[in-house]
């Protein structure tokens, strides 16, 4: 490969970023000063860098804001990557940018939680004081923090970057917009500022029957010590006790199955990587929680992080993986934080690293941020994210177990999904599988948001009732309409139907989907045709475009919607049903294969658009 | 030349459309199809490159199978029953047609209408309003031209030029779904990209949409016309390797050099001298520099 530059020169500020991650420039051929004997060995970077790649691009887009090409350049020399891929893997992402734009940008969530509590006005009043969408703010799919919707987040680039969360987003006034001085600052959170909400994000926080959320809210997270003395550790102890053979065993035992959305049985996954011969075998846990509606992983990252360090160490052990990535969305900066904090601090403390608690397992875990592409969290695509190129899923097979990261086989978990093996280990795979029904065992968490009295992270057993959990959370504010199970890629039900079990097995029943524990409450002050399309909109904003009937699928269904809200056609409602049959059938992946899933059941279950329709 | 010994495949059984077909173990269910005579459409898949499988207007059904596969990449394996003209993947393909054609101009795409009109697709049902990638072509250079409002965004044209043949990566995908374009970087012209003027990416461009720069201007013209012209593969004479060259002749003139794909030393894949050199022969005075 013969790289090729055009001029373009990064600034100081640019350089200084891109050195701070990947240190000094050795050789004049990577940009730095040039010597008689880099004249001698025309030598390309040493080793193979690419996966540095997105960490360098964040790097300049967190120091100045925007990506010019002189810098891009700059991180093509230091790692050896053509500019035209680098190009290729920035425009993929939209929290970077190649556009010059201002420090500071606002994202205003206008996805649906926010939608179903006001997410139009305050867009309306960011616009009225900050001009057109662009620049200083962009409107944003959700943020993960749907609980305290209307939600906004403010990410200010500089040589220490900061964010700021708006949960109950008001920019009426124009003082909204003024900074929070870094004197707020607090120790295990640099540079992340606004209401600490995750107490608040869990409404039985204290209930001593919580299992995955007993510490949130209660137990300090920064607090390696508080977490070990309330019974942090006690499972990777016995995972020691077991033998990777033995922990496999008690997973699969327990029955616990995948809460990243795809159900599938966590032990199988775990026993297939395990039998790899190829080596080695990395752990991915999956924090991209990108599904609107969704934020469970960010309220267990923020008030229990040691729980994750600690599972991910048990999953690296069962499956025979000496490192795992956390993968976690851009957009979590204070989960980001959290973990950085505690991945620190266990290794500090023998916890993780070379020689985890004197048992001679080495085990470490590295963090890597995505920058603004659901489909990141889809676990072929998290692989290239991390490889450095464009977040595109692979095809299947080969499967993740067999060809997975850096092409090594791989173990994919959600955060939910490896939490849940610290009780299993704790309890016995028995009292575990105890709680719940037959084919869902265990608790699960719910984000319940929308028009409901109290939204939050609820914790309930497998076999509660969409009806139970609506009790809990203080039912809908005004008449129930529906409720979104599952996300976007979910499906509505009826607000006749409160007695669905809420499990995999008895939503399947319904004709619905768990998905990623997502309960959006709608009532009767919410219109369903511009909910629709804001769904139709996200599909189309984030198809990453590798196949044409999600590329193409997804434009022609939010256009469809766009006439339908405004003239009921029956010409119409037959496209949308081709279109999203095609889609359903032949995309590559769940974005494309679900994009129509929420739009159908709106049509089928719900009788959008059937009145007037000729 | 010596061809390496491989010990023979073993064959793998399939079903296609009722029918026992047998194919070597590696094989793709399109191998099968084509095996069996079969004529499956297909617009992404190369017979030179890596199957993206990104167009899905190959798709088959396979029993038991969730979704629908597509036949370009998906190997056939034991017992595997295919159905290639069942209503789900007819449907399928249809739909796919439809998109693609409401939104990208095929009007030199081969073989399109024919299967537009096989698969009764509508591509004007999706209105005047539509979303297409129309936009004005880009003639940055006397040798090439890319008209991307005909670009299915097949991929071929960026492993062509990447990994899997060429090593320049002078382009790549940018922006990200329907916004996605194959660009260089910064959407820098191509005479100031890594670009070396092989040609191999119009080589493999199933659409038209990289086109020679002489077809363009004929095209543009009115005077292209494919059915007057020969086609002669000759021995390119300007170095001692010895590709295959094709020469498009109409009216005397060279106006297109492919290669041929089954040349099992270089696969259709040219350099600048083989692929563009006529024009220095025949336009003494127009001449790129890159
Ligand atoms: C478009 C798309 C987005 C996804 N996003 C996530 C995500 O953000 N987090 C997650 O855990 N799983 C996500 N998944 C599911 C993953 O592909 C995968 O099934 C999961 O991470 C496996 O973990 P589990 O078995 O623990 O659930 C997504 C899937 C698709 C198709
Ligand atoms: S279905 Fe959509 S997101 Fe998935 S690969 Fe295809 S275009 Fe990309
Ligand atoms: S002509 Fe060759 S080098 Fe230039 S873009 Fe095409 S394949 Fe790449
Ligand atoms: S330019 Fe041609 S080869 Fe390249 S992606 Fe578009 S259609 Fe495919
Ligand atoms: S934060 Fe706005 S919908 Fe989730
Ligand atoms: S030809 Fe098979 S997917 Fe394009």
């Amino acid at each position: 490969m013969d790289l090729r530059f055009r001029d373009a020169e990064p600034t100081a500020e640019e350089r200084a970023a891109v050195d701070a991650l990947l240190g000094e420039p050795e050789t004049g051929w990577e940009g730095g000063a040039r010597t008689e004997d880099d004249l001698r060995f025309a030598a390309a970077p040493a080793e193979e860098r690419r996966d540095q790649l997105l960490p360098a691009l964040h790097a300049v887009n967190d120091r100045v804001g925007w990506i010019s090409e002189g810098a891009l350049d700059y991180i093509c020399r230091r790692l050896g990557v053509p500019p035209a891929e680098a190009y290729s893997v920035a425009t993929f992402y939209s929290l970077l940018s190649v556009e010059p734009r201002p420090p500071r940008v606002l994202h205003v969530c206008t996805d649906l939680a926010c939608q179903a509590r006001g997410a139009d006005k305050v867009r309306r009043d960011v616009e009225a004081q900050l001009g057109p969408a662009g620049t200083s703010w962009q409107p944003s799919p959700c943020l993960g923090v749907c609980e305290r919707a209307p939600a906004a987040l403010a990410l200010q680039a500089g040589e220490h970057p900061t964010a700021t969360v708006y949960g109950d987003a008001d920019f009426s006034d124009p003082s909204s917009f003024d900074w929070i001085s870094p004197e707020e600052d607090t120790p295990d959170v640099p540079g992340v500022f606004g209401d600490d909400p995750v107490r608040a994000a869990v409404p039985q926080a204290g209930d001593p029957r919580l299992v995955l959320l007993r510490r949130v809210g209660v137990v300090d997270p920064a607090s390696l010590d508080d977490y070990r003395a309330t019974g942090g550790y006690a499972a990777l102890r016995r995972a020691f006790e077991l033998g990777p053979g033995g922990v496999i065993r008690e997973v699969l035992e327990a029955g616990l199955v995948g809460r990243g959305g795809a159900a599938f049985p966590t032990g199988r996954k775990w026993e297939a990587t395990a039998r790899q011969f190829d080596r080695p075998h990395y752990l991915v846990c999956n924090a991209d929680e990108s599904e609107p509606g969704t934020f469970k992983d960010r309220v267990v990252m923020e008030g229990d992080p040691y729980a994750l360090v600690e599972a991910m160490t048990v999953a690296g052990y069962a499956t025979g993986c000496a490192r795992g990535y956390l993968y976690i969305r851009g957009e979590y900066p204070r989960a980001t934080r959290r973990l950085e904090h505690a991945i620190a601090t266990a290794r500090a403390r023998g916890l993780l690293g070379e020689d985890i608690l004197g048992q001679g397992f080495a085990f470490d875990i590295e963090i890597r941020r995505g920058a603004g592409a659901y489909i990141c969290g889809e676990e072929t695509a998290i692989f290239n994210s991390i490889e450095g190129y464009r977040g595109e899923p692979r095809s299947k097979p080969p499967f993740p177990v067999e060809k997975g990261l850096f092409g090594k086989p791989t173990v994919v978990n959600n955060v939910e999904t490896l939490v849940n093996v610290l009780p299993i280990l704790e309890q016995g795979a028995a009292a575990y599988a105890a709680v719940g029904t037959g084919g869902s065992t265990g608790t699960k968490l719910f984000c319940v948001s929308g028009t409901v009295q109290r939204p939050g992270l609820y914790e309930l057993p497998f076999g509660a009732t969409l009806g139970d959990l609506l009790a809990l959370a203080g039912g809908a504010t005004g008449a129930l309409r529906a409720v979104l199970l599952g996300g976007a890629a979910g499906a509505f039900v009826r607000g006749d139907e409160l007695d669905i079990p809420l499990t995999f097995e008895g939503t399947r029943a319904a004709g619905a989907t768990l998905g990623s524990g997502v309960i959006l409450v709608l009532d009767d002050t919410v219109e369903l045709p511009p909910f629709l399309l804001r769904i139709a909109e996200f599909f189309r904003d984030e198809s990453c475009g590798q196949c044409v009937p999600c590329r193409v699928g997804t434009v022609r269904q939010e256009e469809a919607l766009h006439r339908l809200t405004k003239r009921r056609s029956a010409g119409d409602l037959v496209l949308l049903r081709e279109v999203g049959q095609a889609m359903r059938d032949a995309s590559i992946c769940g974005l494309g294969q679900t994009a129509w899933n929420a739009v159908e059941s709106a049509i089928d279950r719900l009788g959008v658009f059937a009145e007037e329709a000729s | 030349m010596t061809v390496p010994l491989r010990p023979p495949r073993r064959l793998v059984e399939i079903t296609v459309d009722g029918e026992a077909v047998r194919v070597p173990e590696g094989d793709t269910i399109l191998d099968a199809c084509a095996a069996a005579g079969k004529d499956i459409p297909t617009l992404c898949y190369g017979d030179t490159l890596t199957p993206k499988n990104a167009c899905r207007v190959c798709v088959v059904e396979v029993e038991g199978a969730r979704t629908l596969a597509p036949a370009c990449s998906r190997k056939a394996e034991p017992g595997m029953v295919v159905g290639t003209e069942t209503e789900r993947a007819r449907h399928s393909r249809k739909v796919v047609l439809e998109l693609l054609a409401s939104s990208v101009d095929m009007s030199t795409t081969p073989r399109a209408a024919e299967w537009i009109d096989e698969y009764g697709a509508d591509p004007d049902r999706f209105g005047p309003d539509a979303a297409t990638v129309a936009q004005p072509a880009k003639v940055d250079n006397e040798l090439y031209v890319r008209d991307y409002s005909k670009c299915i965004l097949c991929y071929k044209c960026v492993d062509a030029c990447g990994d899997q043949w060429q090593n320049s990566f002078a382009i790549a995908v940018s922006g990200r779904g329907f916004d996605a374009t194959i660009s260089t970087e910064f959407d820098a012209p191509l005479t100031d990209s890594a670009c070396v003027y092989c040609g191999n990416c119009v080589e493999v461009c199933p659409t038209g949409a990289l086109s020679f720069k002489t077809e363009f201007d004929m095209r543009a013209a009115g005077t292209w016309n494919e059915d007057e012209q020969t086609q002669t593969t000759t021995i390119c004479s300007y170095c001692g390797v010895g590709c295959n060259l094709t020469l498009h002749v109409q009216e005397n003139r060279i106006v297109k050099v492919t290669s041929p794909h089954d040349n099992p030393v270089t696969h259709g894949n040219l350099c600048i001298k083989g692929r563009f050199g006529f024009q220095h022969v025949q336009n003494v005075g127009a001449s790129a520099d890159g």
